[in-house]
């Protein structure tokens, strides 16, 4: 339910980031507000940043963002540390590589090395296959290949003759 | 190759649905793990609701264990709530603080009025900044504070009886508040 409220907006909110009016100093200010509202998540919805989300918590932790910017004038790690400290990891998208979170890193590394040695395996494997007939079976298999030739051979012979 | 090796995808497959099985059903997940657990509670000046010319500050919670809880009179949750919060009042001698987020101090001033006051103070957080320098991004949300003013707990939404005989009363037994008897079957399910 809450997904869904939360999800209801997101058409209009796209617009609604832009309503906010703020001034800033210049546009490299605003270049950096936009990109720090972009890089946060919004700690009420469970998929939408700052900039996307309508939620009252979200419109303001983007007045918190630019007091942060252009009043106090800080860089934009403080800000994330700013907010990172408040609301946690919860609010990057980027992940730190930490006791809680090591594996969300070292999974897809694990499966690609499981990847290729699987494939290398197979590789083997299917090489391995083709030299190893003992004596009865490639006696068999010349059987097989000579019977063919034969066949193919009288097959050709009557198309000759047509 | 031998035969066994042949099962292999299908285990890594298993390990896969399992993964996603407990990620995606880990309950609460719309619930933040706070950033403030077993930290100090931040710094802060605040107005009381009831005495705009006194504010409080971080100090003011220091020396016993204080339950802080935000409520708004907009959070239909916070009502839900209101009569939990109210027995604890009255059957523990824990220091309640409110925090009015982001409210109309009038209304909060009549509810209050209305429903009955659980706590010994309320903080007038109109604006909300308080809030934000507890993380918080709703309402209700409640913090438990030792002495020392750490956050030892924190409940995202509402303090129904079984978060009081689960979560709550166990760790004001651990904290060492002094409640009536009796107290923590309050309301069993």
């Amino acid at each position: 339910m809450l997904l869904l409220i939360c999800l209801l907006p997101t058409g209009a909110a796209v617009a609604a980031s832009q309503i906010d009016t703020f001034a800033f100093a210049d546009e490299m200010q605003e270049r950096r507000y936009r990109a720090l509202i972009e890089e946060f998540r919004c700690p009420k919805c469970l998929n939408t940043n700052l900039a996307g989300s309508d939620a009252p918590i979200a419109q303001d932790l983007r007045k918190v963002v630019y007091r942060l910017v252009v009043t106090e004038g800080k860089r934009d790690q403080e800000v994330r540390d700013y907010l990172q400290a408040r609301y946690g990891d919860f609010v990057l998208y980027d992940p730190p590589f930490n006791a809680q979170t090591w594996y969300i890193w070292l999974v897809p590394i694990g499966l690609g090395l499981l990847a290729v040695i699987v494939l290398l395996r197979l590789l083997r494997g299917a090489r391995g296959e083709a030299t190893a007939l003992d004596a009865q079976q490639q006696a068999r298999l010349q059987e097989i290949v000579g019977e063919t030739r034969s066949s193919e051979a009288s097959l050709s012979q009557s198309a000759d003759r047509t | 190759m031998s035969r066994a090796s042949l099962y292999i995808p299908l285990g890594v497959f298993m390990l896969i649905l399992g993964l996603g099985y407990v990620g995606f059903d880990l309950g609460a997940r719309n619930e933040l793990p706070s950033a403030l657990i077993d930290k100090p509670f931040p710094e802060f000046q605040a107005r009381l609701l009831n005495e705009p010319e006194r504010t409080l500050s971080r100090e003011n919670l220091l020396g016993r264990p204080t339950l802080v809880n935000v409520w708004a009179t907009w959070c239909p949750t916070c009502l839900s709530e209101h009569e939990q919060l109210m027995q604890i009042a009255a059957s523990t001698d824990v220091v309640i603080v409110g925090v009015n987020y982001k409210d109309r101090p009038d209304k909060a001033k009549q509810w209050l009025a209305q429903y009955g006051n659980p706590y010994d103070w309320v903080l007038d957080d109109r604006d909300g900044l308080l809030g934000i320098e507890m993380g918080v991004y709703g309402a209700p949300e409640t913090f438990l504070l030792n002495a020392q003013g750490d956050v030892v707990y924190k409940r995202v939404g509402d303090i129904n009886p079984r978060i009081w005989r689960d979560e709550l009363a166990p760790r004001f037994r651990q904290l060492g508040i002094a409640m009536t008897v009796d107290n923590t079957d309050t309301g069993a399910d």
